[in-house]
């Protein structure tokens, strides 16, 4: 077969920038936001390309509410949504992300992690939303958090953040830090005939026939856009299946049961990981965001003085993948874990764990990164 | 008349319990009927009707429309709309708040919708107190009354709603109340036809909550007090200064037609992708 | 709308009339009452006027002002006179009775069995 090679699109790209490519491949439409540092690039590059994009609509709302409003508004009128932020405006967020997850509307959060609480360092990284990003919206919520630790990564985690909010019709948070959002390198575009990308299920019966949150096989309703003739009622109170307020314990509890079980049942398509000289490590690191990519040559360092180390590189944060972790905690003497918080994720992995090996947190919260030469210390002390 | 009835009857969900879950001689229900007997008379299908409602008691009205309804977050409801409408521009997108709602929590997003003049119809059903959380004071309980959350009287003053809407920039404001009833249905027929931001502000009695406390013996005596202290704006404009102050002019106070924002989005978006098609050709 | 008296039918839902009064209280005729049971009845048909205010103004949609001539479109061959007149005592069955197209046919198979 003599077909001539393809070359794909290289770009020299900011993380954010890298996110917004990805976000159109994966068939985003509508993005509205508010500026905030480190995430505003995707705000402005959106604004230049959707306007380009068939019906594409770019609207910067008056506060971080108001942009989770409108994209969930957007989302239920049949888009691809999205918006980006950071720890301020997650905050501010979190109300209409818990109206989201009860109303179960499909749309990704961009969050690029910078130093906090409060206003605290908006140009130097951090990772001190990963708790926030599980248990934020008030009461109990199944959620979907995904993070990249490098620019292809961003491109590529959207995409499948997308392909998550559709396939589970449930919002997708992407988290990812001030490094990742601002570091500039080379990508690479795919096709987008390489790509597999998810469209959330449409009814199959007619309007009358159609039960809007009806338990299905998968867990996952089938979503009509708005003015399709499917005419349903949406709330963020608890619901019968036809979408209407109840609070008839037997209805609440079917509810919420099928709002765990369509992203429970399916731990195995949602948790992504990578695995680097696992086989036959005995000190594995457990890393996400920035902080993967100093843990990984951090690993190579200590392989080269022969030490068996390996590395775990987290891209699903929640749901916890717990069956990628299990094994090697079986396997290993110790986990290490790096992260620039105080132990967000090491109490899951601790968790996880359960004693079968010993657990190392390397923590950072000055605003500086952890280096690779800091796990490198930690891999060859342990 | 029956004609009325049964037509609300066709707008309405029947497996919802009726009658409504609205307070003895609370105005929402007439709100309702209004909005209603508005659509049909457009000729609006159902199917191309958005009713997005936030939180309290107008919120519930939501649930008894046979409209595609969206029952919002405190405040929110006109960010949902706004994404909504942006999506959608052919949807129909009506908006029903309360004064709570619209002017307290949600009171920036009012002004950011009508400063950007998107295309929706807010009605603001006004009841000057939040109904459904006790009877604690909003940002529209004239000062001096009493609430649960003022027992010694409020002492702060309060929001004009149609004021707001026009400072904001809103394209189409009046005011209407549930005493008087073919006016409103002419007031929201009418913000329902016009482009851009639409906001209607309806006063409406809320007896139980506010009323009682504020020596309004029966709900009756609360609608005689919008029959006698409202005057339609024309007739208000020629009373003295003292004279207004006991009344509340009602009627449309601006009607000027500038194109939504979605209409302006759109025309740009047709600009932009001409330029790009014509320089891709040229090249 | 005609300003003469008596040529309409005034109906009162009674499972709907929360008994606010608004109807009692700004009806121009005087039409209604408040019955012993807390709700609107009507009491002096023959002098409403049909203007259509109490239809407009009920909250709960529990009031319809209907001509004498024509009650119930959906049963046509109804003689609305026949009726008996609505009254306290006599609350109206409600809207719209439209009658079965199946009930005669069950019956039927009821006999045979």
């Amino acid at each position: 077969m003599a077909t001539k090679k393809r070359k794909r699109k290289e770009l020299f790209a900011l993380g954010n920038e890298a996110v917004v490519e990805g976000a159109l491949l994966a068939g985003c439409s509508f993005f509205a936001g508010y500026p905030i540092t480190p995430s505003t690039e995707i705000a402005e590059v959106m604004s230049q390309r959707l306007p380009f994009v068939h019906d594409g609509v770019f609207i910067q709302m008056e506060d971080e509410i108001a942009s989770m409003g409108a994209i969930i508004g957007a989302s239920l009128a049949g888009r691809k949504t999205m918006t980006a932020t950071s720890g301020p405006g997650f905050s501010l967020m979190q109300e209409n992300l818990g109206y989201a997850c009860m109303t179960e509307v499909p749309l990704v959060l961009v969050n690029v992690m910078r130093g906090g609480p409060s206003t605290g360092m908006p140009t130097s990284p951090a990772q001190g939303d990963v708790q926030q990003a599980r248990w934020g919206c008030h009461g109990d919520h199944p959620i979907i958090v995904l993070s990249a630790c490098n620019v292809q990564e961003c491109l590529e985690m959207t995409i499948v953040a997308f392909n998550f909010a559709e396939k589970y019709r449930t919002p997708v948070i992407l988290l990812l830090d001030e490094i990742t959002a601002h570091t500039r390198e080379k990508i690479s575009l795919p096709f987008p005939d390489e790509l597999e990308i998810l469209a959330r299920v449409a009814p199959a019966m007619p309007p009358e026939w159609y039960i809007s949150y009806e338990e299905t096989m998968r867990g996952v309703p089938p979503l009509p856009p708005l003015g399709s003739g499917y005419r349903f009622h949406v709330t963020g109170l608890t619901h019968d299946k036809n979408g209407f307020p109840t609070s008839k314990p037997d209805e609440v509890k079917a509810l919420m049961y099928r709002q765990f079980r369509k992203i429970d049942q399916f731990f195995y398509d949602i948790q992504l990981v990578d695995e680097v000289q696992c086989e036959d490590a005995e000190i594995v690191v457990v890393a996400y965001g920035c902080v993967a990519r100093s843990a990984e040559l951090a690993v190579h360092m200590a392989r080269e003085r022969g030490v068996k180390a390996g590395f775990l590189k987290l891209k699903t944060l929640f749901p916890f993948p717990k069956s990628a972790l299990q094994p090697l905690a079986r396997q290993c003497r110790t986990i290490i874990v790096p992260e620039m918080n105080m132990g967000q994720l090491s109490r899951e992995v601790k968790r996880v764990n359960n004693g079968l090996a010993q657990v190392q947190t390397i923590n950072r919260i000055d605003g500086q990164i952890i280096t690779p030469s800091e796990i490198f210390k930690s891999i060859m002390q342990a | 008349m029956a004609q009325v009835t049964e037509l609300i009857h066709n707008y309405l969900r029947h497996n919802k319990k009726f009658p409504h879950v609205y307070c003895a001689g609370c105005g929402h229900g007439i709100v309702l009927g209004s909005l209603i007997r508005s659509v049909h008379g457009l000729g609006y299908s159902k199917d191309d009707i958005v009713l997005v409602a936030g939180i309290g008691c107008s919120g519930r009205m939501a649930v008894y429309v046979d409209f595609n309804t969206v029952h919002t977050t405190h405040g929110r409801a006109l960010t949902f709309a706004t994404g909504i409408k942006m999506a959608n521009p052919k949807l129909k997108v009506i908006v029903v708040m309360g004064d709570g709602d619209a002017m307290a929590i949600g009171g920036n997003h009012l002004i950011h919708a009508a400063r950007r003049n998107i295309g929706l119809t807010a009605l603001v059903l006004n009841n000057n107190i939040y109904g459904m959380t006790g009877g604690q004071s909003s940002p529209t309980s004239p000062e001096g009354t009493v609430s649960a959350t003022a027992p010694f009287g409020q002492l702060e003053r309060s929001f004009d709603i149609v004021d707001m809407a026009i400072t904001s920039g809103a394209s189409y404001v009046a005011r209407g109340t549930v005493m008087h009833v073919p006016m409103l249905d002419g007031l929201i027929s009418d913000a329902l036809e016009k482009p851009g931001f639409n906001l209607v502000e309806i006063l409406t009695p809320c007896h139980t909550q506010y009323g009682r406390k504020n020596k309004f013996k029966t709900v009756v005596d609360m609608y005689t007090w919008y029959k006698t202290n409202t005057m339609k704006r024309e007739l208000y404009a020629q009373k003295s200064p003292e004279e207004q102050q006991k009344l509340t002019p009602i009627g449309v106070f601006r009607d000027e037609g500038w194109p939504g924002l979605e209409t302006r989005y759109a025309q740009l978006r047709t600009k932009l992708q001409e330029q790009e098609s014509c320089q891709s050709s040229a090249n | 709308m005609s300003k003469k008296k008596g040529q309409t039918k005034v109906t009162i839902y009674p499972d709907w009339c929360k008994g606010c009064g608004i109807c009692i209280a700004f009806c121009p005729a005087k039409v209604f009452v408040l019955g012993a049971d807390g709700k609107s009845h009507v009491a002096h048909e023959d002098e409403c006027v049909g203007c259509g205010f109490c239809e407009l103004h009920c909250p709960d949609f529990a009031v319809s002002v209907t001509p004498r001539t024509a009650i119930h479109s959906a049963v046509p061959s109804r003689d609305v006179r026949a009726e008996p007149p609505a009254g306290p005592c006599n609350p109206d069955p409600g809207p719209e009775p439209l009658p079965s197209p199946t009930t005669p046919e069950v019956e039927h198979g009821n006999q045979k069995a």
